[in-house]
Protein backbone atom coordinates (compact mmCIF):
# COMPACT_ATOMS: atom_id res chain seq x y z
CA UNK A 1 0.00 0.00 0.00
CA UNK A 2 1.42 3.38 -0.88
CA UNK A 3 2.33 5.69 2.03
CA UNK A 4 -0.28 8.58 1.10
CA UNK A 5 -2.88 6.33 1.24
CA UNK A 6 -2.23 5.04 4.34
CA UNK A 7 -1.98 8.46 5.53
CA UNK A 8 -5.16 10.66 3.93
CA UNK A 9 -7.16 7.11 4.50
CA UNK A 10 -7.75 8.43 8.08
CA UNK A 11 -9.19 11.96 7.28
CA UNK A 12 -12.44 10.64 4.94
CA UNK A 13 -12.16 7.22 3.57
CA UNK A 14 -11.85 5.53 7.42
CA UNK A 15 -12.26 8.65 9.38
CA UNK A 16 -12.56 7.47 12.49
CA UNK A 17 -15.33 9.12 14.37
CA UNK A 18 -17.25 10.04 11.33
CA UNK A 19 -16.91 6.23 9.05
CA UNK A 20 -15.51 3.72 11.44
CA UNK A 21 -17.49 5.26 14.42
CA UNK A 22 -14.55 4.90 16.81
CA UNK A 23 -13.59 6.79 19.98
CA UNK A 24 -17.70 8.45 20.54
CA UNK A 25 -16.90 8.88 23.97
CA UNK A 26 -14.43 11.77 24.07
CA UNK A 27 -15.83 13.13 20.97
CA UNK A 28 -19.62 13.71 22.65
CA UNK A 29 -17.49 14.92 25.53
CA UNK A 30 -15.48 17.36 25.28
CA UNK A 31 -16.08 18.63 21.91
CA UNK A 32 -17.93 22.27 23.29
CA UNK A 33 -15.63 24.46 21.85
CA UNK A 34 -13.85 23.91 18.48
CA UNK A 35 -10.44 24.73 20.94
CA UNK A 36 -11.42 21.68 23.18
CA UNK A 37 -12.15 19.92 20.60
CA UNK A 38 -8.51 20.01 18.76
CA UNK A 39 -6.63 19.63 22.31
CA UNK A 40 -8.29 16.47 22.72
CA UNK A 41 -7.36 15.40 19.21
CA UNK A 42 -3.75 16.34 19.26
CA UNK A 43 -3.49 14.81 22.48
CA UNK A 44 -4.83 11.26 21.21
CA UNK A 45 -2.33 11.90 17.94
CA UNK A 46 0.47 11.66 20.43
CA UNK A 47 -0.77 8.88 21.63
CA UNK A 48 -1.59 7.27 18.71
CA UNK A 49 1.50 7.86 16.79
CA UNK A 50 3.62 6.90 19.96
CA UNK A 51 1.81 3.80 20.68
CA UNK A 52 2.15 2.48 17.15
CA UNK A 53 5.71 3.55 16.65
CA UNK A 54 6.55 1.32 19.83
CA UNK A 55 4.40 -1.67 19.40
CA UNK A 56 5.73 -1.90 15.46
CA UNK A 57 9.05 -1.68 17.06
CA UNK A 58 8.47 -4.80 19.49
CA UNK A 59 5.58 -6.38 17.91
CA UNK A 60 8.10 -9.62 17.18
CA UNK A 61 9.08 -9.69 20.82
CA UNK A 62 5.33 -10.22 22.13
CA UNK A 63 3.83 -13.42 22.43
CA UNK A 64 0.31 -13.38 21.02
CA UNK A 65 -1.33 -14.03 24.15
CA UNK A 66 -0.49 -11.31 26.46
CA UNK A 67 -0.39 -8.96 23.03
CA UNK A 68 -3.51 -6.92 24.50
CA UNK A 69 -2.25 -6.71 28.01
CA UNK A 70 1.50 -5.26 26.73
CA UNK A 71 -0.48 -2.82 24.64
CA UNK A 72 -2.52 -1.67 27.02
CA UNK A 73 0.25 -0.96 29.79
CA UNK A 74 2.34 1.28 26.81
CA UNK A 75 -1.02 2.82 25.08
CA UNK A 76 -1.61 3.88 29.24
CA UNK A 77 2.09 5.07 29.64
CA UNK A 78 1.74 7.61 27.25
CA UNK A 79 -1.70 8.45 28.20
CA UNK A 80 -0.31 9.36 31.43
CA UNK A 81 2.51 11.29 29.91
CA UNK A 82 0.08 13.23 28.32
CA UNK A 83 -1.77 13.82 31.26
CA UNK A 84 1.31 14.56 33.35
CA UNK A 85 2.84 17.18 30.77
CA UNK A 86 -0.59 19.04 30.03
CA UNK A 87 -1.30 19.42 33.34
CA UNK A 88 2.46 20.71 33.95
CA UNK A 89 2.37 23.18 30.72
CA UNK A 90 -1.35 23.76 29.62
CA UNK A 91 -3.04 24.11 32.88
CA UNK A 92 -6.38 25.52 31.36
CA UNK A 93 -6.73 23.07 28.86
CA UNK A 94 -6.15 20.15 31.08
CA UNK A 95 -8.74 21.92 33.27
CA UNK A 96 -11.13 22.00 30.43
CA UNK A 97 -10.40 18.59 29.15
CA UNK A 98 -9.75 16.54 32.47
CA UNK A 99 -11.42 13.64 32.99
CA UNK A 100 -11.42 12.20 29.52
CA UNK A 101 -7.31 12.63 29.20
CA UNK A 102 -7.12 9.34 30.96
CA UNK A 103 -9.95 7.87 29.44
CA UNK A 104 -7.65 7.77 25.97
CA UNK A 105 -6.86 5.00 27.65
CA UNK A 106 -9.79 3.02 26.57
CA UNK A 107 -10.31 4.95 23.58
CA UNK A 108 -11.00 1.77 21.14
CA UNK A 109 -9.23 3.95 18.36
CA UNK A 110 -5.90 3.45 19.79
CA UNK A 111 -6.03 -0.22 20.64
CA UNK A 112 -7.74 -1.00 17.31
CA UNK A 113 -5.02 0.51 15.34
CA UNK A 114 -1.89 -0.73 17.80
CA UNK A 115 -3.94 -4.41 16.69
CA UNK A 116 -5.20 -4.12 13.59
CA UNK A 117 -2.43 -2.03 11.81
CA UNK A 118 1.12 -1.87 14.14
CA UNK A 119 1.28 -5.22 15.14
CA UNK A 120 1.41 -6.33 11.41
CA UNK A 121 2.84 -3.71 9.66
CA UNK A 122 6.67 -2.13 9.77
CA UNK A 123 7.66 1.27 11.80
CA UNK A 124 7.39 3.88 8.96
CA UNK A 125 3.86 2.47 8.37
CA UNK A 126 2.70 2.15 11.40
CA UNK A 127 3.46 5.75 12.41
CA UNK A 128 2.23 7.14 8.78
CA UNK A 129 -1.21 5.10 10.03
CA UNK A 130 -0.79 6.79 13.66
CA UNK A 131 -0.66 10.39 12.36
CA UNK A 132 -3.13 9.99 9.46
CA UNK A 133 -5.49 8.54 11.77
CA UNK A 134 -4.84 10.88 14.83
CA UNK A 135 -5.15 13.87 12.83
CA UNK A 136 -8.34 12.73 11.42
CA UNK A 137 -9.74 12.56 14.60
CA UNK A 138 -8.21 15.92 15.62
CA UNK A 139 -10.09 17.08 12.49
CA UNK A 140 -13.32 15.47 12.74
CA UNK A 141 -13.22 16.73 16.73
CA UNK A 142 -12.31 20.57 15.83
CA UNK A 143 -15.52 20.20 13.24
CA UNK A 144 -17.67 19.19 15.43
CA UNK A 145 -16.43 21.52 17.94
CA UNK A 146 -16.30 24.40 16.11
CA UNK A 147 -20.60 23.77 15.18
CA UNK A 148 -21.47 23.67 18.56
CA UNK A 149 -19.48 26.45 19.44
CA UNK A 150 -20.79 28.51 16.61
CA UNK A 151 -24.47 27.61 17.30
CA UNK A 152 -24.23 26.90 20.93
CA UNK A 153 -21.77 29.78 21.99
CA UNK A 154 -22.10 32.46 18.82
CA UNK A 155 -17.76 31.91 18.90
CA UNK A 156 -15.38 30.10 17.37
CA UNK A 157 -12.09 29.35 19.07
CA UNK A 158 -13.00 31.86 21.84
CA UNK A 159 -14.02 34.98 19.13
CA UNK A 160 -17.38 35.90 20.35
CA UNK A 161 -18.96 36.90 17.24
CA UNK A 162 -22.83 37.32 18.76
CA UNK A 163 -23.73 39.23 22.11
CA UNK A 164 -25.06 36.84 24.87
CA UNK A 165 -25.87 32.95 24.53
CA UNK A 166 -26.35 30.95 21.03
CA UNK A 167 -28.60 27.99 21.06
CA UNK A 168 -28.09 26.47 24.18
CA UNK A 169 -28.87 22.88 23.41
CA UNK A 170 -25.69 22.40 21.24
CA UNK A 171 -23.57 22.87 23.80
CA UNK A 172 -25.18 20.29 26.31
CA UNK A 173 -24.72 16.89 25.50
CA UNK A 174 -27.53 16.48 23.38
CA UNK A 175 -26.53 18.96 20.71
CA UNK A 176 -22.92 16.87 20.73
CA UNK A 177 -25.68 14.17 18.74
CA UNK A 178 -27.89 15.99 16.51
CA UNK A 179 -24.39 18.06 15.20
CA UNK A 180 -22.64 14.64 14.93
CA UNK A 181 -25.82 12.89 13.24
CA UNK A 182 -25.66 15.61 10.72
CA UNK A 183 -21.98 15.91 9.66
CA UNK A 184 -21.85 11.84 9.51
CA UNK A 185 -24.57 12.78 6.68
CA UNK A 186 -22.20 14.91 5.20
CA UNK A 187 -19.62 12.69 4.98
CA UNK A 188 -21.56 9.75 3.63
CA UNK A 189 -22.67 12.32 1.27
CA UNK A 190 -19.24 12.97 0.19
CA UNK A 191 -17.65 9.67 0.57
CA UNK A 192 -20.59 8.06 -1.81
CA UNK A 193 -19.60 10.87 -4.44
CA UNK A 194 -16.01 9.70 -4.74
CA UNK A 195 -16.01 6.41 -4.16
CA UNK B 1 12.51 -12.00 13.39
CA UNK B 2 10.07 -14.85 14.16
CA UNK B 3 7.26 -14.51 16.69
CA UNK B 4 7.72 -15.02 20.20
CA UNK B 5 6.12 -18.38 21.35
CA UNK B 6 3.71 -18.14 24.14
CA UNK B 7 5.61 -20.18 26.77
CA UNK B 8 4.94 -19.41 30.02
CA UNK B 9 8.46 -17.84 30.51
CA UNK B 10 8.16 -16.14 27.46
CA UNK B 11 5.25 -14.05 28.44
CA UNK B 12 6.23 -13.91 31.94
CA UNK B 13 9.60 -12.13 30.86
CA UNK B 14 7.86 -10.03 28.20
CA UNK B 15 5.07 -8.30 30.70
CA UNK B 16 8.23 -8.00 33.35
CA UNK B 17 9.74 -6.14 30.76
CA UNK B 18 7.14 -4.09 29.45
CA UNK B 19 6.17 -2.80 33.06
CA UNK B 20 9.39 -2.27 34.11
CA UNK B 21 9.89 0.13 31.24
CA UNK B 22 6.66 1.63 31.22
CA UNK B 23 7.36 2.49 35.58
CA UNK B 24 10.27 3.74 34.99
CA UNK B 25 9.56 6.09 31.51
CA UNK B 26 6.30 7.05 33.81
CA UNK B 27 8.51 7.66 37.31
CA UNK B 28 11.33 10.24 35.00
CA UNK B 29 8.14 12.09 33.42
CA UNK B 30 7.03 12.69 37.51
CA UNK B 31 9.56 13.40 38.58
CA UNK B 32 10.43 16.24 35.66
CA UNK B 33 6.49 17.66 35.94
CA UNK B 34 6.34 17.96 39.53
CA UNK B 35 7.22 21.18 40.35
CA UNK B 36 5.45 22.99 37.23
CA UNK B 37 2.36 21.31 38.04
CA UNK B 38 3.06 22.41 41.99
CA UNK B 39 3.70 25.54 40.29
CA UNK B 40 0.63 26.06 38.50
CA UNK B 41 -1.53 24.77 41.05
CA UNK B 42 -0.33 27.43 43.29
CA UNK B 43 -0.44 30.11 41.12
CA UNK B 44 -4.07 29.32 40.14
CA UNK B 45 -5.03 29.57 44.30
CA UNK B 46 -3.27 32.14 44.96
CA UNK B 47 -5.23 33.81 42.00
CA UNK B 48 -8.24 33.23 43.49
CA UNK B 49 -6.75 34.72 46.72
CA UNK B 50 -5.73 37.79 44.91
CA UNK B 51 -9.64 37.92 43.64
CA UNK B 52 -11.71 38.18 46.81
CA UNK B 53 -9.94 40.02 49.25
CA UNK B 54 -7.69 43.19 49.35
CA UNK B 55 -4.59 43.89 48.74
CA UNK B 56 -2.18 41.92 50.88
CA UNK B 57 1.95 41.23 51.26
CA UNK B 58 1.69 37.89 52.60
CA UNK B 59 1.81 34.55 51.42
CA UNK B 60 -1.68 32.70 52.37
CA UNK B 61 -0.93 30.14 50.83
CA UNK B 62 1.66 29.31 53.66
CA UNK B 63 -0.47 30.59 56.88
CA UNK B 64 -3.89 28.39 55.57
CA UNK B 65 -5.45 26.22 58.17
CA UNK B 66 -8.08 24.37 57.42
CA UNK B 67 -11.37 23.46 59.75
CA UNK B 68 -13.65 20.05 59.31
CA UNK B 69 -17.37 20.77 58.71
CA UNK B 70 -20.04 19.24 57.45
CA UNK B 71 -17.83 16.13 56.42
CA UNK B 72 -15.54 17.83 54.22
CA UNK B 73 -12.93 20.27 54.84
CA UNK B 74 -12.70 24.11 54.70
CA UNK B 75 -9.72 25.68 53.93
CA UNK B 76 -8.43 29.75 55.53
CA UNK B 77 -6.06 31.46 53.70
CA UNK B 78 -5.43 34.44 55.83
CA UNK B 79 -4.27 37.82 54.02
CA UNK B 80 -2.27 40.28 55.79
CA UNK B 81 -0.79 43.68 54.98
CA UNK B 82 2.06 44.61 57.41
CA UNK B 83 1.00 42.07 59.34
CA UNK B 84 -2.17 42.82 59.92
CA UNK B 85 -5.25 40.68 58.70
CA UNK B 86 -6.80 42.78 55.99
CA UNK B 87 -9.14 40.40 54.84
CA UNK B 88 -9.67 35.89 54.60
CA UNK B 89 -10.19 34.07 51.89
CA UNK B 90 -12.07 30.73 52.45
CA UNK B 91 -12.64 27.71 50.13
CA UNK B 92 -15.81 26.19 50.18
CA UNK B 93 -18.05 23.87 48.62
CA UNK B 94 -22.06 22.66 48.52
CA UNK B 95 -22.98 19.39 47.71
CA UNK B 96 -26.65 20.90 46.57
CA UNK B 97 -25.68 21.84 43.52
CA UNK B 98 -27.88 21.19 40.30
CA UNK B 99 -25.06 18.67 38.99
CA UNK B 100 -23.57 17.92 42.50
CA UNK B 101 -21.00 19.82 44.57
CA UNK B 102 -19.16 22.64 43.48
CA UNK B 103 -16.61 24.64 45.04
CA UNK B 104 -16.55 28.67 45.60
CA UNK B 105 -13.71 31.14 47.07
CA UNK B 106 -15.19 33.60 49.38
CA UNK B 107 -13.23 36.17 50.78
CA UNK B 108 -13.89 38.27 54.07
CA UNK B 109 -13.03 40.82 55.80
CA UNK B 110 -12.06 41.07 59.36
CA UNK B 111 -15.63 41.95 60.99
CA UNK B 112 -17.39 38.74 58.85
CA UNK B 113 -18.80 41.25 55.78
CA UNK B 114 -18.19 39.44 52.44
CA UNK B 115 -15.75 41.14 50.09
CA UNK B 116 -15.20 38.89 46.99
CA UNK B 117 -16.85 35.69 45.91
CA UNK B 118 -14.95 33.56 42.98
CA UNK B 119 -15.96 30.27 41.24
CA UNK B 120 -13.50 27.30 41.53
CA UNK B 121 -15.25 24.71 40.08
CA UNK B 122 -18.46 23.67 39.27
CA UNK B 123 -20.50 21.49 36.59
CA UNK B 124 -23.31 23.67 36.71
CA UNK B 125 -25.15 24.20 33.35
CA UNK B 126 -23.96 26.43 30.54
CA UNK B 127 -25.99 29.21 29.77
CA UNK B 128 -27.94 28.71 33.29
CA UNK B 129 -26.06 28.05 36.72
CA UNK B 130 -22.82 29.12 35.26
CA UNK B 131 -24.00 32.56 35.57
CA UNK B 132 -22.83 32.14 39.06
CA UNK B 133 -19.35 33.14 37.33
CA UNK B 134 -17.78 36.62 37.52
CA UNK B 135 -17.01 36.66 33.83
CA UNK B 136 -20.72 34.80 32.63
CA UNK B 137 -22.44 37.56 34.89
CA UNK B 138 -22.62 39.98 37.31
CA UNK B 139 -24.99 38.32 39.91
CA UNK B 140 -22.38 37.08 42.45
CA UNK B 141 -21.66 41.14 42.56
CA UNK B 142 -24.94 41.08 45.10
CA UNK B 143 -23.33 39.85 47.82
CA UNK B 144 -19.98 42.03 47.67
CA UNK B 145 -19.89 44.51 50.85
CA UNK B 146 -23.10 42.94 52.48
CA UNK B 147 -22.70 41.09 56.13
CA UNK B 148 -24.25 37.89 56.68
CA UNK B 149 -25.05 38.89 60.14
CA UNK B 150 -27.92 41.50 58.52
CA UNK B 151 -28.35 39.48 54.71
CA UNK B 152 -30.30 36.40 54.84
CA UNK B 153 -28.09 34.11 53.22
CA UNK B 154 -31.62 32.42 51.09
CA UNK B 155 -33.37 33.08 47.77
CA UNK B 156 -36.19 35.72 47.73
CA UNK B 157 -38.27 33.00 46.94
CA UNK B 158 -37.54 31.54 50.44
CA UNK B 159 -37.83 34.48 52.27
CA UNK B 160 -33.84 35.71 51.94
CA UNK B 161 -32.43 38.43 50.44
CA UNK B 162 -30.59 37.24 47.47
CA UNK B 163 -31.97 37.54 44.17
CA UNK B 164 -31.53 34.02 42.28
CA UNK B 165 -30.21 33.75 39.27
CA UNK B 166 -33.58 33.51 36.16
CA UNK B 167 -34.45 29.49 35.96
CA UNK B 168 -31.40 28.43 38.22
CA UNK B 169 -33.10 28.63 41.36
CA UNK B 170 -31.11 25.49 42.81
CA UNK B 171 -27.67 26.83 41.76
CA UNK B 172 -28.70 30.14 43.33
CA UNK B 173 -29.65 28.40 46.85
CA UNK B 174 -26.76 25.79 46.79
CA UNK B 175 -24.39 29.15 46.62
CA UNK B 176 -25.77 30.44 48.99
CA UNK B 177 -25.13 27.09 50.69
CA UNK B 178 -21.56 27.65 50.49
CA UNK B 179 -21.39 31.11 51.36
CA UNK B 180 -23.25 30.74 54.64
CA UNK B 181 -20.88 27.40 55.38
CA UNK B 182 -18.07 29.49 54.90
CA UNK B 183 -19.76 32.11 56.88
CA UNK B 184 -20.58 30.07 59.82
CA UNK B 185 -17.24 28.16 59.98
CA UNK B 186 -15.95 31.57 59.50
CA UNK B 187 -17.38 33.23 63.25
CA UNK B 188 -17.36 30.08 64.49
CA UNK B 189 -13.57 30.24 65.06
CA UNK B 190 -12.39 30.33 61.44
CA UNK B 191 -10.71 33.72 62.21
CA UNK B 192 -7.50 33.68 63.39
Amino acid sequence: MNQWKNFSKGFFKDNPVFVLFLGLCPTLGVTTSAFNGLGMGLATTFVLVMSNLVVSIIKSQIPDKVRIPSFIVIIASFVTIVELVMQAYLPSLFEQLGLFIPLIVVNCLVLGRSEAFASKNNVGSAIIDGLGMGLGFAMALTILGGVREILGSGSIFGFKFIEGDGMLVFVLAPGAFIALGYLIVLINKINQKTA
Amino acid sequence: MAKKESTFINMLLTLFMVTLVASAALGYIYELTKGPIAASKLAKQNNAIKQVVPDFDNKPGEESYKMGVDGDTLEFFPAKQNGELVGTAVSTFTNKGFSGNFKIMVGFLPDGTIHNISVLEHKETPGLGDKMQKNKSEWSVQFNGKNPADFELKVTKDGGDVDAITASTITSRAFCDAVERAYNAYMEGGKK
